[in-house]
């Protein structure tokens, strides 16, 4: 067995935006040119930009709902970033930096908060799972998931292109569940190429970590043997550094990791939520300070590498996003009642055929009024 | 063991007060937290947030985190820990964030918490209660407006009840509380909210008892059985129906398991008609329970075959679509319709 290695917390960029040495995670990122940051950078802007015209959404009533990522978008933009093609993502509900670099057209996530549909995208186009709402279910599937990828040769094979990586991300309140401690069972027992990404971003709604777990949550992964590591979850470049690393692995044959990103859920649980009867507006400032687009943009401007047409460039992408988001929110109507029938089974179904032409009759006798 | 009724206090007068169903929960928890000290509540953020419904708001402030217990993420936990501690002569009482969210603990309360006292024969009783936010209308997200019901009814070992009115959220916590039996605790979200006015009984005043339905508004024409969220449905169907002539006689059933046949066997036999009203799916639901039972019972009496009104065999529909799903007041004087029809 691999021994399992615990790092001290794998950190890039400082809060201030300062590069600092690391033999081990720099060779990492060592072809991650300014314009391949400046992406990164931008992608992080874009997903605020998103969470920002959801939840503004969300208070006009046009959202049922809304979970917002908010803090987070270093870890899921850093770690989305270091993804192949061919890899598969199973996201929980609050991933949207990971879905908008997988290349998703993030209105798809508002169809289910707008309550249209319980999906809203075919998970096979980019590949990445639907959104799963019961925490710590997910993980489980990546793990079985991967151990299909393994049975079909996908693994270690040497071509890029085809040694496939799946990667599931959840938060500290998930590593509770049950399922979950069986999922990092099974990956360790079947050495399946699999990343687990642990956003702990210090809260599962009221309750905080120190309500799951009495060891840093990196310390899980090791209990079951499976290589794991700390990282600065609000630094992307270190996301980027573990997460590729993790990726490598997986697809080399070398089993699974366990990451736990350190960040922050800056803003309420959902748009249900009030954070202000839990927490402090100190340790939401503290956190503030170690914003993960400041520091990249710190980075960036130090190194004289964000030149005012890209940020004018930027600033006109986010504002199309938003109104992108905005006009197809609003055009979202609900499907046709029936639809609820479709797809309940995959072959016919005698009761559904049945309810289905019970309640269709009774729709239209609602509307030819032969019925109340 | 004690019960409810070894405990009564003496009273004077009773005060009552004006509340919405989920703060009469908070108020039952409260007596039964003050009054008896092997009590306690545990579930995911009911502590400082007071639970996502507020059910639990100032009760953790009051008794502290031992006994208002903010717990780990995993409701397989939740209830396998509350066994445990019932076995050590603790009352739990667990909060389910939402209906859906109630099946990472389905294998420990079918398999364990159902079947102890039986298993144990006798020995071990397990006074566990789950209470759980079911039912829909309240325009949520997925998972968050099931109706589970029957799939604890059709476990032997539980008690499955369901208040409609803040009065009976009261008392029937409390009775909940206090039964030796493991209760599955249905709370209608959608109706958190309705006002009522509620006699603050002491502790240990005996209730209308957890297997007991009630005629909730006398008729001669129709029966129509409903529980938690429909009866407020049926109370404004009734109300439609008596401007058009026809009188319903309503039933809140109150408990699910056991079910109170015998109050709705008394109903039809007045009425000869009879229709059940639920959210959860109708196929092999309680309706088909109550409906078979009135076959049984009422065959010579009945005017027209029991009709059923509740949900279809589909996953809870997206909140756009629920109205659709539902039970609405006009569904159900369709059926009432078509009973009185024949
Ligand atoms: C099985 C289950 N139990 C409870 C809930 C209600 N719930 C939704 S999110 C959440 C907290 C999750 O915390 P965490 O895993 O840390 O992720 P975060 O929301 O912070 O991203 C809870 C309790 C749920 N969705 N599923």
């Amino acid at each position: 067995m691999t021994q399992p290695d615990v790092l001290d917390t794998v950190q890039l960029l400082t809060p201030e935006g300062t590069r600092v040495a690391d033999h081990r995670y720099d060779p990492r990122v060592a072809h991650l040119d300014p314009a391949a940051l400046r992406e990164l950078y931008a992608d992080m802007v874009l997903t605020r930009r998103f969470d920002t015209e959801a939840t503004a959404l969300q208070r006009q009533g046009e959202l049922g709902l809304f979970t917002p990522s908010l803090g987070q978008e270093g870890a899921q933009v850093g770690s989305a970033h270091a993804l192949a093609p061919q890899d598969y993502v199973f996201p929980a509900y609050r991933e949207h930096g990971v879905l908008h670099v997988r290349g998703l057209d993030l209105t798809d996530v508002l169809k289910q908060f707008r309550g249209v549909d319980h999906g809203g995208w075919d998970p096979a186009e980019h590949r990445v799972h639907l959104f799963t709402l019961v925490v710590g279910a997910h993980p489980l599937h990546a793990v079985g998931y991967a151990m299909g990828v393994q049975r079909d040769g996908d693994v270690a094979t040497g071509d890029p292109n085809r040694d496939t990586a799946v990667i599931a991300y959840f938060g500290d309140g998930a590593t509770s569940q049950g399922d979950v401690s069986e999922a990092l069972t099974f990956a360790a027992v079947n050495q399946a190429p699999v990343v687990f990404f642990v956003q702990n971003n210090q809260w599962a709604i009221s309750v905080p970590t120190s309500g799951q777990t009495r060891v840093p949550l990196v310390q899980r992964g090791v209990g079951f043997g499976i290589p794991s590591v700390q990282v600065d979850g609000n630094d992307p470049l270190a996301c980027y550094a573990v997460t590729a690393e993790a990726l490598d692995r997986a697809r080399n044959g070398g089993g699974p990791t366990f990451i736990e990103a350190v960040t922050y859920r800056m803003g309420a649980h959902t748009t249900s939520d009030d954070p202000l009867r839990y927490r402090d507006a100190a340790e939401v400032a503290a956190w503030r300070a170690k914003d993960p687009i400041d520091r990249l943009r710190r980075y960036l401007a130090d190194a004289g590498e964000l030149p005012q047409q890209f940020l004018d460039d930027l600033d006109a992408r986010a504002e199309e996003l938003a109104v992108h988001v905005r006009d197809t929110v609003h055009a979202m109507t609900p499907p046709p009642a029936e639809s609820m029938f479709d797809h309940v089974y995959a072959t016919p179904h005698s009761l559904v055929d049945a309810e289905r032409a019970w309640f269709r009759d009774y729709e239209s006798a609602l509307e030819d009024g032969s019925v109340r | 063991m004690t019960t409810m009724a070894d405990r009564t206090d003496a009273t004077t007068t009773v005060p009552t007060e004006k509340l919405t169903l989920a703060r009469a929960l908070t108020l039952g928890m409260r007596t039964a937290l003050r009054h008896d000290p092997s009590v306690l509540l545990m579930g995911e953020d009911i502590g400082r947030l007071g639970g996502v419904f507020r059910v639990t708001d100032g009760l953790q402030a009051e008794f502290g985190p031992d006994r208002v217990v903010d717990t780990p993420l995993a409701e397989s936990g939740i209830v396998g820990t509350a066994i445990g501690l019932a076995m050590r002569g603790y009352r739990p009482v667990c909060e389910i964030q939402f209906d859906g969210f109630v099946f990472p603990a389905f294998d420990q309360i079918t398999t364990m918490l159902a079947k102890l006292h039986a298993r144990s024969l006798g020995r071990i009783t397990v006074p566990v209660v789950i209470r759980i936010p079911y039912g829909g209308g309240i325009g949520a997200v997925e998972h968050h407006s099931e109706s589970p019901e029957v799939l604890f009814a059709h476990t032997a070992g539980l008690r499955v009840v369901s208040p409609a009115t803040p009065a009976d959220a009261y008392t029937m916590i409390q009775e909940a509380i206090a039964s030796p039996d493991p209760v599955i605790f249905l709370e209608p979200k959608g109706r958190y909210w309705d006002k009522a006015e509620v006699a603050l009984t002491p502790y240990g005043t005996p209730g209308a008892g957890l297997d007991k339905a009630r005629v909730v508004r006398p008729g001669a024409d129709l029966t129509v059985v409903a529980y938690g969220p429909t009866v407020h449905t049926a109370l404004r169907a009734a109300e439609v129906a008596a401007e058009e002539g026809t009188s319903l006689e309503v039933i809140d059933l109150r408990t699910i398991s056991p079910l109170d046949h015998d109050t709705v066997v008394e109903s039809v036999r007045g009425t000869g008609r009879c229709v059940v009203v639920h959210e959860a799916a109708v196929s092999h639901g309680v309706g088909a329970e109550v409906a078979a039972r009135v076959t049984e019972e009422c065959f010579f009496e009945l005017e027209a075959p029991v009709l059923r009104v509740g949900g279809y065999h589909t996953p809870y529909p997206p909140s756009r679509l629920e109205h659709h799903y539902l039970p609405s007041v006009d569904r159900l004087l369709d059926a009432v319709d078509r009973a009185m029809a024949v």
